[in-house]
């Protein structure tokens, strides 16, 4: 009896949303009279970031400050449609469908900035800062602000913008069943050690590395939050987490947190990643989604690290100590 | 069962509320004082989200009874700060990405506030003990426990200026 360690890895190609029969996300874009700029949205940000990316977004192409920008998310009574947060789809397609709105923002604004001028408004950029210029004159430039005020209360305009991205429908070939399911591909590997106790069965995670390939990182902190997130719900559901503990039999299931166990602190190595870009030509500015894939490949690589350690071939979740014994016993009982 | 009137102490200030005997403090802290950083988690002292400070010590609001915590002072996340400004343990959650969908974070920052007043200087080992009853669904804990490590060394930073 003894503490063995292994190493397993697993790879995956994960889809950035499907097309559902047409999956559209819309947005709308205006400017109020302080040139603060609101974007309303009825996607629902999970805590993974989705209102910070869209500010940032927003931001980018409008070309004004990213403080100055406020996401409204979330009313699906009232808010421009949006299919929902699943699929790993809302960064690509929310973030298509600003992008259209605030290019739509950006030309009002620099129409009334070029009256402002007295410029064409194909003269003018932006300089992120709250400002625009007109290109290669020094001293001629007018604040944000004040654009956005001459819009309300000289000129009577409306500073807006819409935005309405729609994944076309793709039916599959009856022949073939060729079809265009999704947008684009993220891909990540995953190699993982763990030791294991041959006389407990106890299983303890390691080490875990992952690669990943999301496209263009609109924000790389929220990436990697997804990310170290993801692997921990992996090792969960690999060692810890069922609703099932009897499975086949539904009875009796867990009802609470002391008996649907989940890793903690003490249960969670060091997780760590590498990311690579390599932006998706639909993606909002290259990016793709990297919402759901972070589970998906932990999980089989602790379970081929288990099975590396042991000599064994465990092809079930969660792996418990139980399971771990019983793969030895069976092991020991065909003579290996 | 009658109603009775229940004084407590929360964040420096009095409060009397009209509440059932049996009413747990999250309920009241909740309910009647709309103090609402205390979450609602699993209501049996299963996931931390609803931890408070009674006298500095850290309790699960759901399994306290309002009325046992009179004469108490009882701190919720909003009292962390009377001018309502994030504090620097609060910041350090903040640069850390230490919150995904936020449900677990007031519970955290109190625990994490539990812990470094009553040990500024907390080994990494010492900060996972002390976050252990409290569940994070999201960050998978490291952000975390990376946060209060930078909170631990601003506070000491402040002491030592």
């Amino acid at each position: 009896m003894a503490k063995v360690r292994g190493t397993g890895f697993a790879a995956v190609n994960y889809p950035t949303g499907m097309h559902l029969g047409g999956d559209p996300t819309q947005s709308l874009i205006h400017m109020t009279p302080a040139g603060d700029v609101v974007v309303t949205m009825a996607s629902v940000d999970l805590g993974q970031g989705l209102r910070t990316v869209l500010a940032q977004i927003a931001a980018e192409t409008l070309g004004v400050p990213y403080e100055s920008v406020v996401v409204e998310t979330a009313d699906t009574d009232t808010g421009p449609h949006c299919t929902g947060t699943f699929a790993s789809r809302t960064t690509h397609r929310a973030g298509n469908a600003v992008v259209m709105a605030a290019e739509e923002a950006r030309k009002a604004m620099l129409e009334v900035a070029g009256e402002l001028l007295e410029a064409s408004p194909d003269d003018l950029e932006t300089d992120g800062e709250g400002n625009i210029h007109i290109k290669g004159v020094a001293g001629k430039s007018v604040p944000v602000g004040e654009v956005a005020g001459a819009a309300h209360f000289a000129h009577g305009k409306s500073i807006a913008g819409r935005g309405a991205y729609l994944k076309p429908p793709s039916p599959m070939d009856p022949e073939t069943g060729a079809c265009d399911p999704d947008s684009t591909q993220a891909h990540a590997c995953t190699v993982v050690e763990v030791e294991v106790d041959t006389e407990t069965g106890a299983v303890e995670v390691i080490d875990v590395k992952s690669v990943y390939e999301v496209g263009q990182q609109v924000n790389p902190d929220l990436v990697k939050g997804q990310i170290v997130g993801g692997a921990w719900m992996g090792i969960g559901h690999t060692l810890y987490e069922t609703t099932a503990p009897g499975y086949p039999a539904i009875d009796p299931a867990p009802v609470d947190f002391q008996n649907y166990l989940q890793p903690g602190a003490a249960e969670t190595p060091e997780i760590t990643c590498e990311v690579l870009e390599f932006p998706a030509a639909s993606g909002p500015y290259g990016g793709k989604g990297v919402g759901e894939m972070v589970t998906n490949s932990p999980i089989p690589a602790i379970v081929n690290a288990i099975n590396n350690a042991l000599d064994v071939r465990i092809t079930e979740i969660p792996v418990t100590p139980e399971v771990v014994l019983r793969a030895l016993d069976e092991k020991a009982q065909a003579g290996g | 069962m009658e109603s009775k009137l229940i004084r407590l102490t929360v964040n420096g200030r009095e409060e009397a509320v009209v509440a059932d005997p049996l009413a747990t403090l999250q309920d009241v802290l909740r309910d009647s004082l709309e103090l609402t950083a205390v979450k609602s988690g699993c209501g049996q002292g299963g996931c931390g989200s609803c931890s408070v400070l009674v006298d500095g010590e850290l309790r699960l609001s759901c399994l306290t009874l309002a009325e046992r915590v009179e004469g108490a002072e009882i701190t919720t996340l909003e009292g962390l700060n009377e001018t309502n400004a994030i504090v620097p343990l609060q910041q350090a959650f903040v640069e850390n990405y230490a919150a995904q969908c936020g449900y677990c974070t007031a519970g955290m920052v109190m625990a994490a506030k539990a812990l470094l007043d009553r040990n500024p200087a907390p080994s990494r080992d010492e900060i996972v003990e002390g976050l252990s009853g409290n569940l994070c669904r999201c960050t998978g804990f490291a952000p975390i426990v990376r946060a209060v490590e930078q909170a631990a060394r601003a506070l000491s930073g402040e002491e030592a200026s």
